[in-house]
Parts: C-alpha cells; sequence; structure tokens
C-alpha cells in the first residue's frame, strides 16, 4: 500500500530514478543546439579555454595539401594571439581582431588526421567535439570528407569552416546550417574556364573524361561537361570512374588512345592527379593528333603543390584555382610574407583557403560578441569583407558559400623555380562566378531563413 | 584490336610487379614455411632505395631565388652539376637503374636481418601468429618511411632517352595506333629477366638444388647434413632483392610512396593463393594472368556491362579458383587444401 502521507511514493521513486538515468545517458550531442538557454557545447567562457580544431589529411592522396593546411592554421593561432607580423590581420576589411586571441582568450588548437577517409574524419572530428572541446573546426581537402564532417557539425552543433572542398554538393544538396565554405566550387571553376577554354582550343571537342569516383570528381565532371557543351559543343566520348589512389592508371589512359577523343579532363587531385597526368604524358596524349587536332589535356583543379609535383608535366596545361601566391594585392602580399618567413616557401591554395576560414570565424566572433555558435553563424551570413587575397567577397547567407574572385591558370612553360609552376592567367571578377544557390547543380539543399 | 594489345601489354606490366612480389612470397612460403606480409614493405623499401639514392646524387647548394620577391627564397643546384657538368647531369638522370647497385646489397642484408632477427623465432608458430608479426612489422616499416620522407609520393623520372613512346604498332606491322611508355617496356623486360634468372638459380645451381630439395622434403635434406636453415635464411635475404628491385624499378611508372607496398601486397597474396600456395610457376603465370585480367576489366566496354569490374575481378577470380580448384592453379596436391 502506498503511503501517501509521505508526499512521494516508492513507484515514483523508481519512475524520477528511471527517468534521471535517462537523462544521464542521453548522448550529449542530443543536447539542444539552440542557444535559448543561454548555453551551448564547449563554451569557452565557461571552460576557460578556447580551443579550436583542425582535423586534415596527414595521409592518403591528399596528404600534401593537409601538411600545407595545417601550417596555415598554426600560423592563423600565432597571428590570433598576437605573435609574428599579423599577416592579413593588417589588411581584412572590416577588421575586428585585436591580436589578444578570440575575445580576450588565448587561441589553442588540436589537431586529427582524417586519412582522406569519411569515416576516420568524423570520428577525429568527434573526438575533438567532445573529448577536446573545440569550439569550432576546420579542415579539408576531400569534399567526401568535408560533406561527412559537416553532417556531424549540424548533428554536434558546432560551426565547421571547410577548407579546401571544391564539390558543388558541400554548399549544395549537401549543405548544412553549421557549415561555412570560403573555396569556389566545381560550377565555379567551369563558369571559370568556359570562356579560356573555348578560345585556346576552339570548338566542337570530343572530350574524354577520367573521374575520381566520389562527390568531387562527380560534381567537377558533370560541371565542366555542361559548361562546354552548351556553347562550346565539347562532346563527351567517354566518363571513366577511376577510385582514389589508383595509383597506376595506365589501364585508364591506353582506351584513351584510340577512342577518337581530342580532349581529356582529368577530374583528378592531389597525389592521384600526380599521377594520372604524370601517366598520360608517357603514354604520349600531349604529342597525338586526333581529328586534325592537337590533343589537350585539362586539369580543371590545379594547385601549387599539384604542380610541383607533376614537374615538367604541367608545361602550358589550363586550369583553375582557388587563389595563387603571386597575387598581387596586399591581403596576398602580406599573407605571402608571413607564411614565407615562417616556412621558407609559399602557400597553397589549400593553406590560403584555411588560413582565410580561421581568420573569418575569429572576426565573426568578435563580432558577434560570444562564442555562441548561433550568433557567430549569424555574424557570417552576408557578411561582407575584403582584403584576403581574392578582392571584395561575401559570405552568402542561402548557402554560406563565398562569392569572391576566381583565377584560371597555365602551367608555366618557363618555370624558374618548383614556385613559379603555375602562371594566373585570369582573375575571373565575383560577378561572373555568381550563381542561383538553389539552381542546376544546387538544387535540393537545406534551407533557413 | 589495337585497344586488346595495349591493354594486355598493360597487364603483362602490372602483372611482372605481382609476379616478383609473389616470386618473393612464394620462396619464403615454401622454403621457411612463412606467411609474409611485410614483403609489400620490402617492395616498398627497395622504390625508396631509389628515392635515396636520388637524394644523395642531387644534394645541392643553395642559390637564392629572385623570381620570388616576397620572401628570401632559394632554388637549389646540384654539386654533381656543378663540378662534372654534363656526365654529373647524365649520372643524376640514371638515377633509378644505378640505384639497382646500391639496392642488392641492402635489400639482401634488410632480408637477412629481417629473418635472423625476428621471423625465425616464428617458425614453429600457427599461421596466425606469423601474418599478425610481419603485418607489425610492415606496418612499423610504413611509419619509419613516412617519418623520414613523408606521406607524399616522390616523382622519379626514368633516364631521358626512356621517356615517351615506342611505337610498337609499326614494329610489329600493325599501324601506328599502338604506342607504349618505354619504361614500361624496359619493366617487362626486367621483370622477365629477373623471374628468368631466379628459376635458373633455383634449376641449375648447387645451391638451387639443395633448396628445391628442402622445399619438397626439408627433415630428408636435413638428415644428409645439410644446413637447410642458413640456406633458407639466404633465400629469404634473395627474396626482399627481388621485392625490393621490383620496387626499385617501378619508381618512375607509380611515385613511390610509403603506403605503395601494402597496396601492391593484397593483390600478391591473391595471386599466390591463384597461382598455388609454394608453386614458383604458379606465382608468376598467376601474377600475368590477373595482371592481364585487371586491365580487361578496366575497359569500358566491360565496365559498361558489369560497372565497377575491375575493382573486384581479381578477388572473383580466386574465390572461383578456391571453390573450383582449392590447391591455386599449379599448386601441389595437399598444400592449402583443407
Amino acid at each position: 500500500m502506498t503511503d501517501k502521507t509521505q508526499g512521494v511514493s516508492r513507484r515514483t521513486v523508481l519512475k524520477g530514478t528511471a527517468a534521471s538515468a535517462a537523462a544521464i545517458a542521453v548522448p550529449s550531442f542530443y543536447i539542444p543546439t539552440a542557444s535559448a538557454a543561454g548555453s551551448f557545447r564547449n563554451d569557452p567562457k565557461a571552460s576557460g579555454k578556447c580551443v579550436l580544431g583542425f582535423n586534415v589529411p596527414q595521409s592518403g592522396a591528399y596528404a600534401d595539401e593537409g601538411a600545407d593546411e595545417l601550417r596555415a592554421f598554426k600560423l592563423a593561432v600565432k597571428h590570433l594571439n598576437g605573435e609574428g607580423d599579423g599577416g592579413m590581420m593588417n589588411t581584412m576589411k572590416p577588421m575586428n581582431l585585436k591580436g589578444n586571441g578570440i575575445l580576450g582568450m588565448k587561441v589553442e588548437y588540436v589537431t586529427g588526421d582524417t586519412q582522406t577517409k569519411s569515416d576516420a574524419a568524423r570520428a577525429s572530428a568527434k573526438r575533438m567535439i567532445e573529448k577536446d572541446g573545440v569550439i569550432m573546426f576546420s579542415g579539408g581537402s576531400s569534399s567526401g570528407v568535408a560533406i561527412a564532417v559537416q553532417a556531424l557539425a549540424e548533428e554536434m552543433g558546432t560551426i565547421f569552416m571547410a577548407g579546401l572542398t571544391h564539390s558543388n554538393d558541400t554548399t549544395g544538396k549537401d549543405r548544412r546550417r553549421h557549415g561555412f565554405r570560403h573555396m569556389f566550387n566545381c560550377h565555379q571553376s567551369a563558369l571559370a574556364l568556359r570562356p579560356v577554354l573555348d578560345n585556346a582550343y576552339g570548338k566542337d571537342r570530343q572530350v574524354y573524361h577520367l573521374t575520381a569516383d566520389y562527390s568531387w570528381g562527380w560534381s567537377q565532371q558533370d560541371s565542366i561537361e555542361k559548361g562546354m557543351a552548351a556553347e562550346s559543343n565539347w562532346q563527351t566520348v567517354a566518363n571513366v570512374k577511376t577510385p582514389v589512389g589508383a595509383g597506376d592508371f595506365s589501364q585508364y589512359i591506353t582506351p584513351i588512345l584510340n577512342s577518337g577523343a581530342d580532349t581529356l579532363v582529368l577530374n583528378h587531385y592531389g597525389g592521384d592527379m600526380v599521377n594520372s597526368l604524370t601517366q598520360a604524358i608517357q603514354f604520349g596524349l600531349k604529342d597525338k593528333q586526333v581529328n586534325g587536332k592537337d590533343f589537350q589535356i585539362i586539369v580543371p583543379l590545379f594547385s601549387r603543390l599539384m604542380a610541383k609535383g607533376a614537374g615538367d608535366n604541367m608545361k602550358g596545361i589550363l586550369g583553375s584555382t582557388n587563389w595563387n601566391w603571386k597575387l598581387t594585392d596586399e591581403g596576398s602580399k602580406a599573407f605571402v610574407k608571413s607564411f614565407g618567413q615562417e616556412y621558407g616557401f609559399p602557400p597553397s591554395q589549400a593553406a590560403h583557403t584555411c588560413y582565410v576560414q580561421t581568420m573569418l570565424y575569429a572576426d565573426a566572433v568578435e563580432r558577434a560578441g560570444t562564442f555562441d555558435p548561433q550568433a557567430v553563424i549569424a555574424a557570417l551570413e552576408d557578411h561582407e569583407f575584403d582584403g584576403m587575397g581574392n578582392g571584395a567577397s561575401l559570405y552568402r547567407k542561402a548557402d554560406h558559400q563565398v562569392m569572391k574572385n576566381g583565377l584560371v591558370v597555365r602551367g608555366n612553360m618557363n618555370p624558374t623555380s618548383d614556385f613559379d609552376r603555375l602562371e594566373v592567367l585570369d582573375v575571373v571578377s565575383r560577378e561572373k562566378l555568381t550563381y542561383d544557390p538553389n539552381e542546376g547543380p544546387f538544387a535540393g539543399g537545406a534551407q533557413w531563413s | 584490336m589495337d585497344a586488346i594489345i595495349l591493354q594486355i601489354l598493360n597487364g603483362l606490366d602490372k602483372g611482372g610487379a605481382y609476379a616478383l612480389i609473389a616470386l618473393g612470397l612464394t620462396l619464403i612460403f615454401g622454403t621457411l614455411g612463412v606467411v609474409n606480409f611485410a614483403h609489400g614493405a620490402l617492395f616498398m623499401l627497395g622504390a625508396f632505395v631509389a628515392v635515396s639514392v636520388r637524394e644523395v646524387l642531387t644534394i645541392s647548394t643553395k642559390v637564392k631565388d629572385e623570381s620570388v620577391t616576397f620572401f628570401e627564397a632559394f632554388k637549389e643546384i646540384p654539386y654533381l652539376e656543378l663540378w662534372l657538368g654534363d656526365t654529373g647531369r647524365a649520372i643524376i638522370d640514371w638515377s633509378v637503374p644505378i640505384s639497382i647497385l646500391i639496392a642488392i646489397p641492402i635489400m639482401l642484408v634488410i632480408g637477412l636481418v629481417m629473418e635472423r632477427g625476428l621471423i625465425r623465432h616464428f617458425y614453429r608458430r600457427a599461421h596466425a601468429d606469423q601474418i599478425l608479426v610481419t603485418f607489425g612489422l610492415a606496418i612499423v616499416i610504413q611509419e619509419i618511411i613516412k617519418a623520414i620522407y613523408g606521406a607524399n609520393p616522390i616523382p622519379q623520372p626514368a633516364p631521358e632517352m626512356f621517356e615517351g613512346t615506342a611505337n610498337i604498332g609499326a614494329l610489329l606491322g600493325l599501324g601506328d595506333n599502338i604506342v607504349y611508355p618505354k619504361w614500361r617496356l624496359v619493366y617487362l623486360g626486367f621483370a622477365a629477366i629477373i623471374i628468368a634468372a631466379v628459376f635458373a638459380f633455383l634449376q641449375f645451381t648447387t645451391f638451387g638444388m639443395v633448396v628445391r630439395a628442402g622445399m619438397a622434403d626439408r627433415q630428408t635434406v636435413q638428415l644428409l647434413g645439410i644446413n637447410i636453415t642458413k640456406r633458407f635464411s639466404i633465400v629469404f635475404g634473395l627474396a626482399a632483392v627481388v621485392a625490393g628491385l621490383a620496387g626499385l624499378m617501378y619508381t618512375p611508372i607509380l611515385s613511390p610512396n610509403y603506403h605503395m607496398g601494402m597496396d601492391f601486397l593484397v593483390l600478391s597474396f591473391v595471386v599466390v593463393v591463384v597461382g598455388g600456395m609454394g608453386s614458383l610457376p604458379g606465382a608468376v603465370a598467376a601474377g600475368f594472368l590477373l595482371g592481364i585480367l585487371q586491365s580487361f576489366a578496366s575497359m569500358n566496354e566491360i565496365k559498361q556491362i558489369i560497372p565497377g569490374i575491375d575493382q573486384v575481378i581479381i578477388y572473383l577470380v580466386a574465390m572461383i579458383v578456391l571453390l573450383v580448384r582449392p590447391r591455386g592453379l599449379m599448386g601441389r596436391k595437399g598444400v592449402m587444401e583443407d
């Protein structure tokens, strides 16, 4: 019989105990991310530590980019903490950073190895959020990885400032409110390259695509194919998907020789691009004549590190890039000088985008006056900035994609050193690279107000 | 027809690498009864001998790079070029073939140290233990190379005279459409020579005869007073040399990185199983056969019918062979059939 006089029955106690146990057992990621209650995950003010997470590939096909990203992150932290020459903090506009960390708190960081694998990257990011208490994490080099960790960022309510990720999907169908991308994308590469390719190689070409078999490869192939088909009448002979890290691409290259194609588009990046381009040239593709035209090889996404790896094989090859160290605007010069003094060589586009992302995040926190992710997201959305190497730029609210200038580059015919493998042919304006965030390859993404 | 010939050449080329690794694996399994998962690491170490030799040959002096104006940057000019001019350039150009002379003693010593220092302690242990310890050893070697050379591929150019393509079609009277990279043809010839040399060594020398006898019946050979253990250790060293040379000569085809051995190891084990555990001719035949099958499976015409077949063809064939003929194509009856 229940003793009503006690006010609490045995059943009530049991119910209460069960409810308490259930509440304790609920994984922390179910804690609402909205800060209506005034608290949020890993609040630096509560823990006394402001920790950023840098999750980059330290092994695998994109390890080179990962190493450079990490260098840039470390440099950014140094500058945020008031050490060194300040780099882009001297050119960034608007500029709210004071060189005393973020909101007066010294910035610390932890690093992780994504291994260029989505599952490893997620595990590493999760560790950073749950164990290391990071308030924001960044990094990239594979769109597959970026999309995977961006979804995790959304689940955990932690901001992810994407590093090198070029797939349309990152800010297209797979965009997330907690994810932000400064790097340009495949669609913008195609927009930038189309007039240059048309002018250099003419219309009516037969194109063979070798495509890395994951999100970024598919996205780039689709963008280049569609971009060149409409006005230039470039027809696709075949689109062959190749595994990431294939190493030897000979069995994929030999069919090109007698396919009737007069153009090869290598939708590869990092070590894969170095191998596939080198092997394509070993097979004599660059010396061939097909359909009465000189055979051409195109690498839509270039980086200085890839150019160094591919060496002389890069000569004369056209592509696009997010940024190049030879740009002469004040922001680029400040960053290159700072990075060069620190490491003895110029930064890559991967390093640039990671450095800028860290600075933009820190600046947004300062403007918001809080680390609260919801307030920081609001501060980043529709934020106009300049002095970061790509001209006047906008962090678009609708898809969290930066609208800015892009570059068309060519493998330098007469490089004076390994740093000099790329020459900038054209700086394509932000206006020409702006597109509808919900149309074409970007349709179907999340909407937020 | 042109496409088929080209894919056969691709298959033979890749098959050459598989066959050379599988040959060493089979020799070690046949003599010592050890399943050596560190054999891929030996392939990778051979490649890094080529990298190291080139690094030594291109030790340079730093000269200020005037093209870089934002900070102090330097470009490097090798001392060999400064001191010997064209001769120095030629030596650097031929760094990969020159590395062979260095790689043979180095790989032999590495093989002997590996066998005497670690693997001999596992002769009487279960195959699972051997796999674990050799796999662990492979990871340790990989990580050491990664720590020294980094994670990125390091391109190694072939000598200039072997750059570009050879017109195979014209040579065979089949037109001008069949061209193939010269260095890949060199690699194919090199693989054939090494395979022939190993078989000749085992077939026509007293040492080889004893080794073959030991592979067939170890106890009887020991009863005759022959120190078979010592000979088997040398066989391990030889297998290391074969794997190392295979990796070294492959560097102009595939830029070496710390992980390349593991990529080849898995496929080479499949080759050994398909060829027949302990069968040297089986390892070679299966190496070339699977290399060719993999190349054909990569053709667009095939992939359009069965998407992704290029990634699984080798394992599919292995499954079928193991189901139909568990001892492998040329394996001895009773070996690894249970």
